[in-house]
């Protein structure tokens, strides 16, 4: 069953730059999708549109049910329940605890304070942090607060998780380490779509793989089938 | 259930982020405390100015002096018919004798002369002390009661009550215009300055918009923060209005230069401004922030 459903979405920024050009493209449920390519290929542009940042010009976008692409501005919290987003700049609030910051997003539905405590403490588990749970995110490594922005991300238990670099600002070790733990999300049930320069991981992992090139689809690889052909970099 | 969850935790929230952002909200709240203590400056005089007006207004009396030789029938009559006039607000006898009598006391020489005076003989008249409703159709009243039978002259201050009125009702009107526009200057001031503070906060915004927190999720926290740093910010000038008005009336004796321009007692008349500034400040704070936040969640 398709989770996402892309269908002849274009997107042309204001300023002329065509981001995206008539794209298709299904995602499966329980699907671990890498989308890879150079700078200014459409990649954030692609994502964005799915989590409603940015509208697209032509086309809709079907994620979970919710047309995407009709979505007012006053809805978006709509998709947004059902999605978790992962940034290579984690975006925590650094004034509130590690607790507090993946709190947040189940106080925000309203939830009764237990069921928020439970979700909260299960979800820092699975990241490997209950331990550190009060403490504030500069006091974490890089690699720790992108673990609590993957628990925040996960905690509401969405369909579908999005990374947009999330090892961007990590070193090797640290970012075979996160993706040890989206794996395991993704191995719970979650769909995951995760943008990144980094080849290395995506050879590694052998996942479904598409390569964008101006604003369309140059190269979707099947699971298993990825191979860095010559590029060291995609960046 | 879920809505009373969503809104105590606001509050939670709002207070903390007063807070844990606590020189921003200093700044804010400074500039409300400043911003108030003028706008309650201005209220002060503008209703000082507004009370004095009116009171010397209330004092315009229209002098009806009846004829020499009316009787008590005579009296009664023009009584009646000046009472069944609409503008009226209270009407007062004096008889010729209690004016000579008046006189009388305030003088030797009034005295020697009047003292002889009878009821018969006294060259004074029988007057009706006039006051009315409405001091802005005074002319008009003055001139029915003239042609009323029995009524010999008026006297009250005719072209000079006249300027007056015009004068004071200039003076009220352009102290509650400059009021009213202080108020809006001071929303327009407090508002920019909650929005540099919201500015700062932005990524807080993205991040509420990015776990799924509706608009209004958003906005209820910042607002809640703005009325609270609105009450904050009316405590300062609550004490200085309260303190300052009462030291000041204590000081003059509740009057300004003569016993004609009277102050406003402090009872009730401070808690009246206290509650105002606590209403302006909340409100405007809440205005402020509700701005503020609007314009960072438009895509």
């Amino acid at each position: 069953m398709n989770l996402i459903a892309i269908k002849g979405v274009s997107k042309r920024y204001p300023n002329g730059v065509n981001a995206i050009q008539n794209m298709n493209l299904t995602i499966e449920k329980g699907d671990f999708v890498f989308v890879i390519g150079s700078t200014g290929c459409g990649k954030s542009t692609l994502i964005k549109m799915l989590y409603r940042e940015v509208k697209p010009t032509k086309g809709s976008i079907n994620v979970g049910g919710i047309d995407v692409a009709k979505l007012r501005n006053s809805k978006v919290y709509k998709i947004r329940r059902k999605i978790g987003v992962v940034f290579q700049d984690f975006k925590l609030l650094q004034k509130s605890t590690v607790y507090e910051n993946v709190a947040f997003a189940l106080e925000v539905l309203g939830l009764p304070k237990d069921e928020i405590h439970r979700k909260v403490l299960k979800s820092l588990e699975l990241v490997g942090l209950k331990h550190k749970a009060k403490n504030y995110p500069h006091e974490l490594s890089g690699g720790e607060q992108q673990r609590v922005a993957i628990a925040r991300a996960i905690v509401n238990g969405p369909k579908l998780l999005i990374c947009d670099e999330p090892t961007g600002n990590l070193d090797e070790k640290t970012s075979m380490e996160i993706m040890g733990v989206i794996d395991q999300v993704n191995k719970l049930g979650t769909t995951i779509i995760m943008v990144t320069h980094d080849t290395k991981i995506v050879e590694k992992m052998q996942k479904r793989t598409i390569l964008l090139d101006s604003g369309r689809i140059l190269k979707d690889y099947a699971k298993g089938t990825y191979k860095n052909e010559g590029r060291k970099n995609t960046k | 259930m879920k809505a009373v969850r969503i809104l105590s935790r606001n509050i939670r929230d709002s207070f903390k982020s007063v807070f844990r952002n606590f020189s921003l909200s200093l700044a804010s709240i400074t500039c409300i405390t400043i911003t108030l203590v003028v706008v309650a400056f201005s209220i002060i005089l503008s209703y000082n100015v507004n009370n004095f007006t009116t009171e010397i207004e209330r004092d315009v009396t229209i002098v009806t002096f009846l004829n020499v030789d009316i009787d008590d029938e005579g009296r009664q009559t023009v009584l009646k018919e000046i009472n069944k006039l609409d503008n009226i607000a209270k009407v007062e006898y004096e008889s010729k004798m209690t004016i000579a009598n008046e006189m009388m006391e305030s003088s030797d020489v009034y005295k020697n002369i009047m003292s002889s005076w009878t009821e018969e003989t006294s060259p004074l008249q029988d007057t009706y002390l006039v006051k009315v409703k409405d001091i802005e159709r005074i002319s008009e009243t003055a001139d029915q009661i003239s042609k009323i039978e029995g009524v010999s002259t008026l006297k009250y201050g005719e072209g000079m009550v006249d300027k007056l009125v015009s004068v004071f009702d200039m003076i009220r009107k352009v102290s509650l215009v400059a009021v009213v526009a202080l108020i809006i200057v001071t929303a327009f001031l407090i508002a920019n300055t909650i929005k540099i503070t919201i500015f700062s906060r932005r990524r807080e915004i993205d991040i509420m918009r990015l776990v799924g927190a509706s608009n209004i999720n958003i906005k209820i926290p910042f607002v809640l923060e703005g009325l609270i740093l609105g009450l904050l910010g009316s405590i300062i000038p609550i004490i200085i209005t309260t303190y300052g008005y009462v030291a000041i009336y204590d000081k003059m004796d509740g009057q300004v230069f003569s016993s004609v321009i009277k102050l406003v007692e402090p009872t009730p008349f401070v808690y009246e401004i206290s509650i105002l500034l606590v209403i302006i400040g909340m409100i405007v704070g809440m205005f402020g922030s509700w701005r503020a936040v609007k314009k960072y969640l438009k895509i």
